[in-house]
């Protein structure tokens, strides 16, 4: 279970079993979009806004 | 190749299929590296680096990013899926339409113009509704129905005063009175491995947009039209959309080249992750060489 701070609000959550550095979570409390930087220790940082040209 | 084949796979964010992508490497006890393509750099004159790779596949969520990577991969000859010039055929409408359009293959009337003045006199001509998309774009954004001459006049002034150079291509299709559906047929190498309708009440049918999906049967017709698409654009990891027109039947909407499947794959029950890595696996050991087609 690892406890992460939103660096938007500074809500506490717990990131989902199985989250990996790079994956994009959503902070329950504002809502923002949030990228794993690292596990250990973990750290969120807000993610990269999507741009023009991304997509599949 | 008597070592075991070594994998890169580029992506820019980790979305769910890259998890997926990652877990199929794994599980098959592959030799692979996850490159974020914002860490990326590549010397020109130096390709050393990037010859510890088979094969690199390709997930960068940028279309510029993975665009240029593959243009400087492939002038090294290192395998990538999928190659250059499927990303660049795929990556913009209006060389889709151009391609499909050179190999006879059904789609939506197209226009292009590069001023609202004549973009608005191809419109006037075609007959409204029309839909104008931005020739690099995906997820449905800025696509935009026009249904008379106030509104074309509105979003075409919009575009050349607020959009990008890009914005000033414009690209005119005839809106397709869908039902309430679309179909989305997944391609590995040269083959279809599963397709789903969308379903949305939305004209835009976009899964990223709120369409669901539902298993769609891949019927011989469906499979005879893309494997036309597939000998037109070039065999990889594909996802082409296909609308059903109520007269003209199927039309080839667009392809993609960087396709999602966290609708498909557990709405089909088909192993779609797996089946890129074994694809990207075969494309390392040479046994499938995807050949650039001449554009």
């Amino acid at each position: 279970m690892v406890e992460v701070i939103c660096p938007e609000c500074e809500a506490q959550f717990e990131l989902e079993p199985g989250t990996e550095v790079h994956e994009i979570v959503v902070c329950p409390e504002c809502g923002v979009e949030l990228e794993v930087i690292s596990l250990d220790p973990p750290q969120l940082d807000l993610a990269p806004m999507e741009e023009e040209d991304w997509g599949e | 190749m008597s070592r075991r084949p070594r994998i890169g796979v580029m992506y820019s964010r980790l979305r769910v299929e890259e998890k997926w992508i990652f877990a199929a490497l794994e599980r098959r006890g592959i030799d692979y590296e996850r490159l974020d393509d914002r860490n990326l750099f590549f010397d020109l004159e130096d390709p050393g680096p990037w010859r510890r790779f088979d094969a690199v596949l390709a997930r960068n969520i940028s279309y510029t990013r993975g665009l240029y990577a593959l243009r400087v991969l492939n002038a090294w000859g290192i395998p990538t899926v999928n190659t250059a010039r499927v990303a660049e055929v795929c990556g913009d409408k209006l060389a889709t339409s151009a391609v499909l359009a050179a190999a006879g293959i059904p789609q939506p009337h197209t226009r292009m113009a590069f001023t609202p003045e004549a973009a608005l006199q191809a419109m006037e001509e075609m007959g409204y509704p029309v839909v104008l998309k931005p020739v690099v774009g995906s997820w449905g954004r800025l696509l935009a129905k026009i249904n008379d001459r106030d509104a074309a006049e509105a979003v075409l002034e919009h575009r050349a005063t607020l959009g990008s150079v890009q914005h000033q291509v414009f690209y005119i299709q005839e809106y397709i009175d869908k039902p309430g559906r679309d179909i989305r047929v997944l391609v590995i190498g040269e083959e279809p491995i599963a397709a789903i309708y969308r379903h949305s009440e939305h004209w835009i049918t976009n899964t990223a947009r709120g369409g669901r999906g539902e298993v769609c049967p891949l019927t011989d017709e469906l499979v005879d039209l893309v494997q036309r698409v597939v000998r037109a654009i070039g065999p990889g990891v594909l996802a082409i959309d296909i609308l059903e027109h109520p007269q003209r039947g199927y039309l080839v909407n667009e392809v993609n080249h960087t396709m999602e499947f966290h609708t498909a794959q557990p709405v089909t029950g088909v192993d779609i992750a797996g089946a890129i890595v074994d694809y990207v696996l075969k494309v390392a050991r040479g046994e499938t060489v995807p050949q650039p087609i001449a554009f």
